[in-house]
C-alpha cells in the first residue's frame, strides 16, 4: 500500500487511525471467506470439476467451532470439503420464503433412508426438494442425532457458548439463522455432515465418525436457499477434548446439473419419492413465475 | 367397544394415583393438555396399533420443545421405550417413560404431512387429513405455528433400520389396550395428533381412537 509521508505515525489522530486501519486491508487468515471470489486460494479451487472455478460464487475456510451463513441460487451447487476432522450441521430454508425449511425426518422417512448419500434429497416441510446430495466421498454423515446443546457442552467441556472454547452447535446455528431474520424457534432439527452414526439391530447408535481427509459433499441447489452451517463438534463424539477441523466451502453455478439430476444423468434414476418432489418444486416456481 | 374403553379411569391408568384428567382422542383428532410437574400421562391404544405423534414443550416456555435429535443422542438409541427421557432441543428433560407396555416407540420418522403424502403416495392424497393438520389447529390453542413443529414422538409406532440404512413403517407392535406411561419433569405442554393416516401400517389402515389419562402419584409433590 502507498502511504504519503505526512499522515502522522500511531492511531492518535483520526489521519493516523485511518491510515492504520486501512494498513489492514488485503490481510489473509488460514480460515476466511475469500471475496472477491478471484481471491480463493488454489487449495479450494484445484480440486473443483472443470469449469467450475469459472463459474465460482462462493468460496471459504470455515474453521472448527465457527458458523457461516450463505444466500445461494437455485442451480447452484455447494462443495463442502472435509480437512480430515470436520462436522458440519446443516440447516437450509428457502430464501424469500423462509418459513419453508429443512425437515430431517422427512428427508429420511421419504426416501426410505436413514443414511443420506449421493442421490438423497434434502426435503422441506412442504414436500419439496431444498437440495439434492449430488456427490459424496464421504459416506460418513447423521441425519438422526443432530446438534449439540449449549447445557452439554458446559457439562462436557466446560463452554458452550457461541463464542466459548467449544461452541454448541445449536448455538451457531441459532445465530447463523437470526441473522437472517429467523429465530430459535426456527432451528429445527439439522442434518451433520463428515460425522457418521450407525443404527443397530436393537435400535442403538454408534458413532463411526470420518471418512478422513480431502472427503467431499457436493448439493445442488434445487430452490434459492439460505444455508446455515456450524462446524463444530459431534454430539456423540467421544474424545474428551473439543477437537475438529475447518471445512472448506466453495459453490459454482451449476444449472444444467438441474435438467440432468431430473433426467437421471447426474446421479442415475431417481426414486419415485424424489421424481415427486422435483415435480412439487418445479409446479411451485412454474405458479409463482410472472412470466 | 374395547373393554379399557368401559374401564374405570384409576385402573386404566399404568401408575396409579389421583385421575387429575381422563380424555378419549377420537380417531383422526388432536388432543393438549398441560401435565404438571410429577403427574404422570397414561396413553391408552384402545383399538391397537394406533400411532399417536406427540410434540412437547415446556408449559412456561414454548420455545423449549423436544428435540428427536437430542433425545436420541442423549440415550444413544432410536428406540423410545421405558427409561427414555424426553428431552428439548435445549437438553432440559421434559418427560420420562415410566412404563410401557410395548417396548419399541418410534421418534425418527416425524408426522404425516398432505405435503409429505404427496410424495409417499401420489398426489391424490393432498386432500386428505394428515398430522400436521391437527398439529397446526391445536398449537394455534397455545400461540404456536408452523415455525414450532419440529421432528415428534410417534407412540405405538415401529420403524426399523435396517443394516443398510433403509427403514420404513411397519407393521406396530402394540394390541389393544396396550399402554405407555409418561412423567412430566416440568410441567408440559402435550400436543397430540391421534394418526389419520391411511396409506401404510402406522394404525393398520385404521385410524381408532386412545385414551389420555393423567393420575397424581400419591407420593407426588
Amino acid at each position: 500500500m502507498t502511504q504519503t509521508t505526512d499522515i502522522p505515525a500511531g492511531t492518535a489522530t483520526t489521519a493516523g487511525a485511518r491510515a492504520h486501519a486501512r494498513d489492514q486491508h488485503r490481510r489473509t487468515a488460514d480460515t476466511m471467506r475469500h471475496i472477491p471470489v478471484a481471491t480463493a486460494p488454489s487449495s479450494l479451487t484445484d480440486a473443483l470439476p472443470d469449469g467450475a472455478a469459472d463459474r465460482l460464487v462462493w468460496s471459504e475456510a470455515l474453521a472448527f467451532g465457527r458458523y457461516t451463513t450463505l444466500h445461494l441460487a437455485r442451480g447452484t451447487r455447494l462443495r463442502l470439503t472435509d480437512t480430515g476432522d470436520a462436522c458440519v450441521h446443516t440447516l437450509l430454508y428457502r430464501a424469500g420464503a423462509l418459513h419453508e425449511r429443512f425437515n430431517a425426518a422427512d428427508t429420511v422417512k421419504v426416501p426410505w433412508q436413514a443414511y443420506p448419500g449421493t442421490g438423497h434429497p434434502l426435503l422441506s416441510d412442504a414436500g419439496r426438494v431444498l437440495a439434492t446430495i449430488v456427490e459424496d466421498t464421504s459416506g460418513s454423515h447423521d441425519a438422526l442425532t443432530g446438534a449439540t446443546t449449549l447445557a452439554g457442552n458446559m457439562a462436557r467441556y466446560g463452554a458452550g457458548t457461541a463464542h466459548s472454547a467449544s461452541p454448541a452447535a445449536r448455538e451457531l446455528l441459532t445465530l447463523g439463522a437470526l441473522k437472517s431474520g429467523l429465530g430459535p424457534r426456527d432451528v429445527a432439527p439439522s442434518l451433520t455432515l463428515f460425522k457418521g452414526i450407525h443404527v443397530d439391530a436393537d435400535g442403538g447408535i454408534r458413532f463411526t465418525g470420518s471418512a478422513g481427509p480431502g472427503a467431499h459433499v457436493d448439493l445442488l441447489l434445487q430452490l434459492d436457499a439460505v444455508v446455515v452451517l456450524a462446524n463444530t463438534a459431534h454430539p456423540l463424539d467421544p474424545r474428551a477434548d473439543f477437537t475438529g477441523s475447518t471445512v472448506g466451502i466453495t459453490a459454482w453455478r451449476a444449472p444444467e446439473d438441474l435438467a440432468a439430476l431430473a433426467e437421471g444423468r447426474l446421479v442415475g434414476p431417481l426414486a419415485p419419492e424424489h421424481l415427486q418432489a422435483l415435480n412439487n418444486t418445479e409446479h411451485d416456481l412454474a405458479a409463482r413465475s410472472t412470466r | 367397544m374395547s373393554t379399557t374403553f368401559l374401564q374405570q379411569a384409576t385402573d386404566a391408568a399404568l401408575v396409579p394415583g389421583a385421575v387429575v384428567l381422563d380424555e378419549y382422542v377420537e380417531a383422526r383428532g388432536p388432543w393438549s393438555a398441560v401435565v404438571a410437574a410429577g403427574d404422570v400421562l397414561t396413553i391408552v391404544d384402545l383399538d391397537g396399533n394406533q400411532a399417536v405423534d406427540c410434540l412437547l414443550y415446556a408449559a412456561g416456555d414454548t420455545t423449549v420443545r423436544y428435540s428427536a435429535p437430542v433425545t436420541i443422542a442423549q440415550q444413544r438409541s432410536i428406540v423410545l421405550t421405558t427409561g427414555s427421557v424426553l428431552r428439548a432441543d435445549t437438553g432440559l428433560a421434559l418427560m420420562t417413560v415410566v412404563a410401557d407396555e410395548v417396548g419399541v416407540h418410534d421418534t425418527i420418522g416425524g408426522a404425516c404431512s398432505q405435503e409429505s403424502n404427496t410424495l409417499r403416495y401420489g398426489q391424490h392424497t393432498r386432500e386428505q387429513h394428515a398430522c400436521v393438520e391437527n398439529f397446526l389447529i391445536e398449537g394455534s390453542r397455545w400461540g404456536l405455528g408452523k415455525r414450532d413443529l419440529v421432528s415428534n414422538i410417534n407412540w405405538f409406532m415401529n420403524v426399523p433400520v435396517d443394516p443398510d440404512g433403509a427403514l420404513g413403517i411397519v407393521d406396530g407392535l402394540s394390541a389393544p389396550g396396550k399402554r405407555v406411561a409418561l412423567r412430566a419433569e416440568v410441567n408440559t405442554l402435550v400436543l397430540v395428533s391421534n394418526c389419520p393416516q391411511v396409506n401404510n401400517p402406522c394404525n393398520g389402515f385404521n385410524p381408532t381412537p386412545v385414551r389420555m389419562i393423567v393420575t397424581r402419584p400419591e407420593n407426588a409433590a
